[in-house]
């Protein structure tokens, strides 16, 4: 009898799992074998092409400097952009689990899913008519300021970091928020009623508590920003090549998708040496 | 250490007055109980002593000094919450010595601070645990030492016992009374049980929307209610409504209650006495046997009188002769009448 029930929840589980799991074969694990398999090939196997097996492609990210000079730019780039998004963040998300409470809580929250609804290319191209010279920012400084300002962060990598962490932030916002509002203000009240100040409450308990949080967030910035691509040639214009953009021209403009391919392995082996790297700290802030 | 009082404090939300001038004195070392149904505003008085809750008007004075102006963390007190709150992210000794770490109180005396109050509510092999791995009744107990270490001037108990279940509740609440003694500090403490209230407290108030209706030491206010409110709400109550006469209240049915000056006479449950013969005493009337509750060492009576519900409380062998139903007589001493004001 028991071994039946429990035959029968093993065969709901299995149907309630293979959709997903369906897809995810589909979608994600046959087009990664796919490269995987085109990265140790010459050429690529379409038409009439010569192709054989061969790891020239990833010898070829050591022959060169310049892969691993763009690699290092890209990580630094997702470090910013991720420290940045987590300082702008975690107050807003703190502000909106903590400080305000009701009906003007919805409002606040809605406004921080936009970006998510909208196109990330009119998104981008926004920013661009706002950062250029003579655009909306350098407008409105002349109108407010007295004395001439000349702001043109278009092409710059200020201009990238911009466009980015508008893009990123509403993931550390939603994700230090969830952590946040499962800690029960009584928390805080048994703190201020031993005397400590908010600075002590903040660094012995709210961070610590919301850790796992923002962490979370901050690899749900820092993995697609490494390899992000749209910005950085969008905004950062001649001074926007970063290893994400040299992947999509391998791809687009070069048409060496061997290469191209094993670029982007090399990239996901380096974000998960980095995430195993930070795993015993995202282990330990969960308990 | 110190006496708490509190003057003429209001506080309303909106139209609705969780505080309605209350002014109470909390005696030096005392164990006060603040007792009221849901929403009389006992939890706010609490919070108001404690600095959480801003009073509209009216004092609070804790050791001679008025606190209204001084927030919650420079108020030097010590609060157990309903559900512990106890830091997930700190051991046991962590927790308990949080208070003297804010303190800046240096390690080796903190350590023994801490070693100390654990003692003192006997956890002190538990220090290097985690609060979730405790049990009900000791994260209670760790709530009491991190509450007490920093020797604040009064303990705040917000409902320290709902979340056990009821033989953990007892242990506990002897636990509480005895280390309230051991430190004598003034406490009080915030309960809807009223037993727990009349077991733990020397002295207790009795609110309703935002008023204090009573206070006194409970046995004081459990014989002499006073008002309806109070005889209902501490304790069980037979109320009979009346017109005062000269010699005492005349009832409904005909019947007298010697005695009685108010327009209502309480008798509390367990006062009554219940038979089939007509007894010779002054106060006495007639009722319908409804039902009997068997309780093991007492038993309950539950009577029709005059279309009103009441009930008897008694040793079941005393109850044992009576029918399941019928007419019965019930009578009391006249010193267990209670008379009442409206």
């Amino acid at each position: 009898m028991s071994s039946l029930s429990a035959r029968q929840d093993r065969i709901r589980a299995f149907t309630l799992l293979s959709p997903a799991y369906l897809w995810l074969t589909v979608a994600v694990f046959l087009p990664l074998s796919a490269m995987v398999f085109f990265s140790f090939l010459s050429d690529v196997p379409f038409g009439d092409r010569e192709w054989h097996g061969t790891l020239e492609n990833y010898q070829e990210f050591f022959q060169t400097s310049t892969y691993a000079t763009l690699l290092w730019k890209s990580l630094k780039l997702g470090l910013m952009v991720t420290g940045i998004s987590v300082l702008i963040g975690f107050p807003c998300a703190y502000v909106l689990a903590k400080v305000i409470k009701g009906r003007s809580r919805e409002a606040l929250f809605l406004l921080v899913i936009l970006p998510f609804w909208s196109n990330s290319l009119v998104r981008i191209f926004s920013w661009a008519i706002v950062l250029r010279g003579n655009g909306v920012l350098d407008f409105a400084a002349n109108a407010v300021l007295p004395w001439d300002v000349r702001i043109n962060l278009m092409f710059s990598p200020t201009a990238i970091v911009i466009g980015l962490v508008h893009s990123y932030l509403p993931y550390v916002i939603l994700t230090s928020y969830l952590a946040l509002q499962a800690i029960d203000d009584s928390l805080i009240e048994a703190a201020r009623s031993l005397g400590a100040k908010r600075r002590t409450i903040l660094t012995r308990l709210i961070l610590p508590l919301a850790a796992p949080g923002i962490l979370a967030g901050a690899v749900l910035i820092f993995v697609p920003v490494v390899g992000s691509f749209m910005e950085p040639r969008l905004l950062g214009g001649r001074r926007g090549t970063y290893y994400g953009t040299v992947i999509e021209d391998q791809f687009v403009a070069v048409f060496n998708w061997p290469l191209g391919a094993a670029l982007s392995f090399i990239l996901l082996a380096v974000v998960l040496v980095i995430l195993g790297a930070f795993s015993p700290v995202l282990r330990r802030a969960r308990t | 250490m110190g006496e708490v009082r509190v003057e003429h404090l209001v506080k309303t939300y909106g139209p609705a007055r969780a505080l309605d001038d209350v002014s109470l004195t909390f005696p030096d070392g005392g164990f006060f109980g603040l007792l009221g149904p849901s929403g009389s505003g006992k939890t706010t008085l609490l919070r108001a002593i404690a600095g959480f809750v801003a009073p509209d008007t009216g004092r609070v004075i804790i050791g001679g000094d008025p606190v209204e102006n001084v927030p919650v963390e420079k108020r030097e007190i010590g609060m157990v919450f309903q559900n512990y709150a106890l830091f997930p992210n700190m051991t046991v000794a962590e927790n308990v010595g949080f208070g003297l770490e804010v303190r800046k109180v240096s390690g080796a005396d903190r350590a023994r601070r801490v070693a100390e109050a654990l003692e003192l509510v006997q956890l002190g092999h538990l220090g290097e645990r985690k609060p979730h791995q405790l049990s009900g009744g000791q994260r209670q107990r760790v709530a009491m030492a991190r509450a007490i270490v920093t020797q604040p001037r009064v303990l705040l108990l917000d409902e320290p016992l709902s979340a056990l279940d009821k033989a953990l509740r007892v242990d506990m609440q002897i636990e509480l009374k005895r280390i309230q003694r051991e430190i004598g500090i003034t406490t009080i403490f915030v309960t809807h049980d009223q037993e727990e209230a009349l077991t733990l407290s020397d002295q207790i108030g009795i609110l309703k929307d935002g008023r204090l209706v009573r206070h006194g030491p409970p046995r004081a206010v459990y014989d002499d209610p006073q008002d309806a409110f109070t005889a209902r709400f501490l304790g069980e109550a037979n109320l009979f409504n009346g017109t005062p006469e000269a010699g005492g209240l005349r009832l409904a049915d005909g019947a007298l209650i010697a005695g009685c000056t108010g327009s209502t006479a309480a008798v509390r449950p367990e006062n009554i006495e219940v038979s089939l013969q007509e007894p010779d005493r002054p106060n006495k009337l007639q009722a319908h046997l409804v039902q009997q509750v068997f309780g093991g060492a007492m038993g309950t009576c539950i009577l029709d009188w005059q279309g009103e519900s009441l009930k008897v409380i008694g040793r079941d062998q005393d109850l044992q002769g009576l029918p399941e139903q019928g007419p019965v007589w019930l009578s009391w001493d006249s010193s267990k009448t209670i008379a009442l004001n409206g």
